[in-house]
C-alpha cells in the first residue's frame, strides 16, 4: 500500500509545492519556473529504486535465475508457464475479489466517516485522532495481533463467534481466511482513506449547501446532490490507491494465513513472493511482478481515464 | 543557494564532478568490501545463524583466534533472515569462507555451482573427523556420498511428545503400536480432549507426520530416492499409503476441528498442549526449551517423551529417526584460507566444544558427547535424545531441508492442501510426481 501511494502522493505534493513556489518568484525575484535540475534528485532517486529495478524484473522474467549463478536466457518459457499455470490463475482470482471485497468494504464506510468528519465540530476532531491511530500501527504487527485474536482456542474469536454464529476456525477454512485479510486490510487503511474523503469534503464551497438550505434540500438530498457529486476525484483518487493498494497486499497473508488453507488466500503478491525468495524460482518470480505492475497500471489508467479525473474536468462548473 | 547557483554552467558541472565523485567512492567501497574474502589481514568470515546458540559459537571463535594467525570473524545473521542474506552473498564478490547450514537440500544449490569444498577426504584421513561425530549425523548431512559440512551445533529430533498426567488418568501407556495409538485416540475423543495438537497454519508442523509414517511404512530408502532427485519415487505405494493414513486421522479427529486456524509460531499448538487440553503433540525436540520457557510446570511434571510408533504392515525400522540431525559448518570453495577454515572446524569434534553446547541445553552430535550429558540442564530428557539418534539406524533429514528449495516449497503447499482437505491423497501424490 504505502509502496503503491508514495509515487502519487510525491506527484501531488510537488504539484502543490510547484505552484506556490510559481506564485511567490512571480510576484517577487521575477525569475520563471525553477530549471529542471530542481527535479533531478526526484527524477535520480524514482528512476534507480523504481524504474532500474522494474526494467531488470522485466529482463529476469525472460530469464531462468536461482539467484546464484548467472541468469540464463530462456525466451518467453515464464511467460507461455504464466499463462497455463493453475496456481497463477487462481491467485489472480483470488487478487481479484480481493480487491473488489476491500472496495466494496471501505469505500462507503470510509466515505461516510470522512464526510462526518469533516464537520468542525470538537467532539468530531477527537474522534477523527482516534480514528487515525491503526494508520500509524506497523501492518505487521496488526497481522500478528488479529492472527492471535483469532486462535480457535485462546483468542476472543472462541467467545465471540458463536455470538455472531461464527465458526473460530475461521482461519481454517477458505472464504473466512480470505474474508479476514480483506478485513483487517480495511480495519488498517480505511482510516487512510477517511482522512482523504474529510479533505474532499472540506474542499467542496459552503455556498452551495447554503443555496441548497435555501432551496429546501434535507442533509440526505444534500448528501447526495452535492457532496457525492463534488467528492467525484477524491472517489477517483482513493479509490485508485485502494485497487492498487489490494493488488499488492503482502504482509497480512504471509503472518496470518501463509497462502493458506491450501492455496486459497494464495494471492498473486504472495506467489511471487513464495515463487522468488522460498523457491528461488527468480525469473518465474519477476514475470509474475511484471504482469502485477502491467495489471496494476493498467486498471489506474482506466479509472483515471473513464472517470475524467485525467482531463481534471473541474467539478465545480458553473460556480 | 537558489535555483540561480543550480542553472549557472560552472555549477552544474561542479555537480556532476560531485556526483561522479560520489560514484567512484561507492564503487571503490564496493571493491575493498568485495575482497573482504582474503586481503583483509588473513581473516575468514563466518556466517551464523543468529539465535541463542551463537554464544557457544562465538566462544569457540575466540579460543580458535588466541592461537590461530588467520582470524575467523563470526557474522551473525538474524535467523528470519538468514537463508536469504547466505543466498544473495554466496552470489557475491562478498560470500563467507564458512557458514552455517542445515545439509542436504539446504546446500545442493551451492554444491551443484561448485562452491563448496568436498570435505571427505578431510574426514578420510583425519581422526579427529571420523571419528568424532556419529555416522548418522555426518551421513544425514552429506549429499551423493560425500561430505560437505562438519556437524557444529545439537541435535534436533523429532519425537512424540505426550501429557504423562492425562495418560495417567486415561490408564494409558505411551503409543508403542499403531492400535496403542488409536486406542489413545478414541479414548481422548471420549473425553472431549484433543488427540494430538497441530499447528495447521504451519505446514512444516504437518510434514513431519508424514516424514515418519513414510519412514514407518516404507522405511528410509523411499525418501532417499526422492532426495536424489527421482521424483517419480514419490509415485512409491508407501508415499499415498502415508497420505491415507493421514487423511483418516483428520477423519477420525485426531487433530481436532480446527488445527487448520492453529498456529505454531504463535504459540497455539504448544499451548494446547501445555493446558491439557491436547494430549499429545509431534514435534523436534526444541519442545522440551519450548515449555521449559513458556509452561515450566508442564515441563518438569507432566511432560513424557517417546519414539513415532510402529505403523501395521510398515517395513521400516522402529528405530529411525527423522528430524534435522544437527547444523553444519560447509567451506566455500573461493575462500584463500581453505587449511585454517578446516583448521576451526575441526573445534567442532573437541570435548570443550560439546561441553559448552551441552552447558547451553543443546545435544552435541559428537561421538563420545554421553558422558557428559549428566551436567545437561535435563539429564533424563538429553539421554534419551542422545540414545536415540546413536542408535538409530537411519537419521532422514527433515524434507523441507534434504530437498532444494525449488522443490521443497511446494511440496509444503501440497502437504498443507492434503491436511486442509483440498486435496485427496491421490491428487497429493500426482502433485508431488509432478514436482520438477
Amino acid at each position: 500500500m504505502t509502496e503503491a501511494s508514495t509515487p502519487l502522493e510525491k506527484q501531488r505534493s510537488s504539484a502543490a509545492a510547484a505552484t506556490k513556489r510559481g506564485r511567490r518568484t512571480a510576484a517577487g525575484q521575477g525569475f520563471g519556473r525553477p530549471s529542471v535540475t530542481w527535479a533531478l534528485p526526484g527524477i535520480l532517486f524514482f528512476g534507480l529504486f523504481a524504474i532500474v529495478p522494474m526494467a531488470l524484473a522485466v529482463y529476469l522474467s525472460f530469464c531462468s535465475w536461482d539467484g546464484l549463478t548467472s541468469p540464463t536466457p530462456v525466451g518467453l518459457d515464464n511467460w507461455t508457464r504464466l499463462f497455463k499455470d493453475p496456481e497463477f490463475r487462481q491467485a489472480g482470482w483470488l487478487s481479484l475479489l480481493l480487491t473488489v471485497i476491500s472496495w466494496a468494504f471501505q469505500t462507503p464506510i470510509a466515505l461516510m466517516l470522512g464526510v462526518w468528519a469533516a464537520g468542525r465540530q470538537r467532539n468530531r476532531a477527537v474522534l477523527s485522532a482516534i480514528f487515525f491511530v491503526p494508520l500509524l500501527l506497523s501492518t505487521t504487527a496488526i497481522a500478528v495481533l488479529f492472527h492471535s485474536l483469532l486462535d480457535p482456542n485462546f483468542g476472543v474469536i472462541k467467545e465471540i463467534g458463536p455470538w455472531f454464529g461464527i465458526d473460530p476456525n475461521i482461519l481454517g477454512s477458505s472464504t473466512g481466511a480470505l474474508l479476514t485479510v480483506a478485513f483487517v486490510g480495511g480495519w488498517q487503511f480505511m482510516p487512510f482513506h477517511t482522512l482523504i474523503y474529510q479533505g474532499g469534503t472540506r474542499q467542496i464551497p459552503q455556498v452551495l449547501y447554503q443555496a441548497a438550505s435555501i432551496d429546501g434540500a434535507g442533509p440526505v438530498r444534500q448528501f447526495f446532490s452535492i457532496t457525492l457529486p463534488q467528492l467525484r476525484n477524491t472517489i477517483t483518487t482513493s479509490s485508485v490507491l485502494m485497487i492498487v493498494g489490494s493488488l499488492t497486499y503482502f504482509d497480512t497473508v504471509l503472518i496470518m494465513t501463509k497462502g493458506g488453507p491450501g492455496t486459497d488466500t494464495t494471492i498473486v503478491p504472495y506467489l511471487m513472493y513464495r515463487t522468488g525468495f522460498q523457491s528461488y524460482d527468480l525469473g518465474y518470480a519477476s514475470a509474475i511482478a511484471t504482469a502485477l505492475v502491467v495489471v496494476a497500471t493498467a486498471l489506474s489508467l482506466l479509472m483515471v481515464k473513464f472517470s475524467g479525473f485525467g482531463s481534471m474536468r473541474s467539478t465545480r462548473e458553473g460556480m | 543557494m537558489g535555483s540561480g547557483f543550480l542553472r549557472r554552467g560552472t555549477g552544474t558541472a561542479r555537480w556532476t564532478a560531485a556526483l561522479a565523485a560520489t560514484a567512484m567512492a561507492a564503487v571503490l567501497a564496493g571493491c575493498g568490501s568485495g575482497s573482504g574474502t582474503g586481503a583483509a589481514n588473513s581473516t575468514i568470515t563466518a556466517y551464523v545463524y543468529g539465535d541463542d546458540a551463537v554464544k557457544v559459537q562465538q566462544a569457540a571463535v575466540d579460543e580458535f583466534n588466541k592461537t590461530s594467525d588467520v582470524k575467523v570473524k563470526l557474522v551473525s545473521v538474524p535467523g528470519a533472515e538468514y537463508v536469504n542474506k547466505l543466498r544473495t552473498a554466496m552470489g557475491s564478490p562478498n560470500a563467507p569462507d564458512v557458514f552455517f547450514n542445515w545439509g542436504g537440500g539446504s546446500i545442493k544449490p551451492y554444491v551443484d555451482a561448485g562452491q563448496l569444498v568436498d570435505l571427505s577426504p578431510h574426514f578420510q584421513k583425519d581422526e579427529t573427523l571420523r571419528r568424532g561425530f556419529l555416522p548418522s549425523v555426518v551421513e544425514a548431512g552429506s549429499l551423493d556420498g560425500k561430505v560437505y559440512g562438519v556437524p557444529m551445533r545439537g541435535m534436533q529430533p523429532v519425537m512424540l511428545f505426550y501429557n504423562k498426567a492425562l495418560f495417567a488418568e486415561n490408564n494409558l501407556q505411551p503409543p508403542k503400536t499403531w492400535d496403542d495409538l488409536q486406542k489413545a485416540i478414541s479414548t481422548f475423543k471420549a473425553k472431549k480432549i484433543t488427540p494430538f495438537a497441530l499447528g495447521g497454519t504451519d505446514a512444516w508442523t504437518q510434514l513431519m507426520w508424514l516424514e515418519y509414517l513414510l519412514d514407518r511404512i516404507g522405511g528410509p530408502e523411499v525418501f532417499k530416492k526422492i532426495q536424489n532427485g527421482d521424483s517419480s519415487a514419490w509415485g512409491d505405494p508407501a508415499v499415498l499409503k502415508a497420505a491415507q493414513t493421514t487423511r483418516q486421522l483428520i477423519d477420525d479427529g485426531a487433530f481436532g476441528k480446527n488445527f487448520n486456524s492453529v498456529s505454531y509460531a504463535n504459540g497455539g499448538a504448544p499451548a494446547l498442549f501445555a493446558q491439557g487440553r491436547a494430549a499429545m503433540h509431534l514435534m523436534g525436540s526444541w519442545e522440551y526449551s519450548t515449555q521449559l520457557g513458556k509452561a515450566p510446570d508442564f515441563a518438569k511434571k507432566d511432560l513424557g517423551w517417546t519414539a513415532f510408533p510402529t505403523v501395521a504392515g510398515g517395513t521400516g525400522d522402529p528405530g529411525n529417526v527423522v528430524g534435522n540431525p544437527t547444523n553444519y559448518w560447509s567451506v566455500n570453495a573461493r575462500t584463500k584460507h581453505k587449511d585454517a577454515a578446516i583448521d576451526f572446524l575441526m573445534t567442532m569434534a573437541s570435548q570443550e566444544y560439546s561441553k559448552a553446547l551441552v552447558d547451553n541445553g543443546d545435544i552435541p552430535t559428537t561421538a563420545n558427547a554421553s558422558q557428559l550429558l549428566e551436567t545437561s540442564p535435563n539429564p533424563g530428557f538429553a539421554e534419551f535424545q542422545y540414545k536415540m539418534v546413536q542408535l538409530a539406524p537411519s537419521f532422514t533429514l527433515s524434507w523441507d531441508q534434504a530437498l532444494e528449495a525449488s522443490k521443497a516449497t511446494p511440496m509444503l503447499t501440497e502437504i498443507n492442501k492434503l491436511f486442509a482437505g483440498k486435496s485427496t491423497p491421490e491428487q497429493f501424490v500426482e502433485a508431488l510426481k509432478a514436482l520438477k
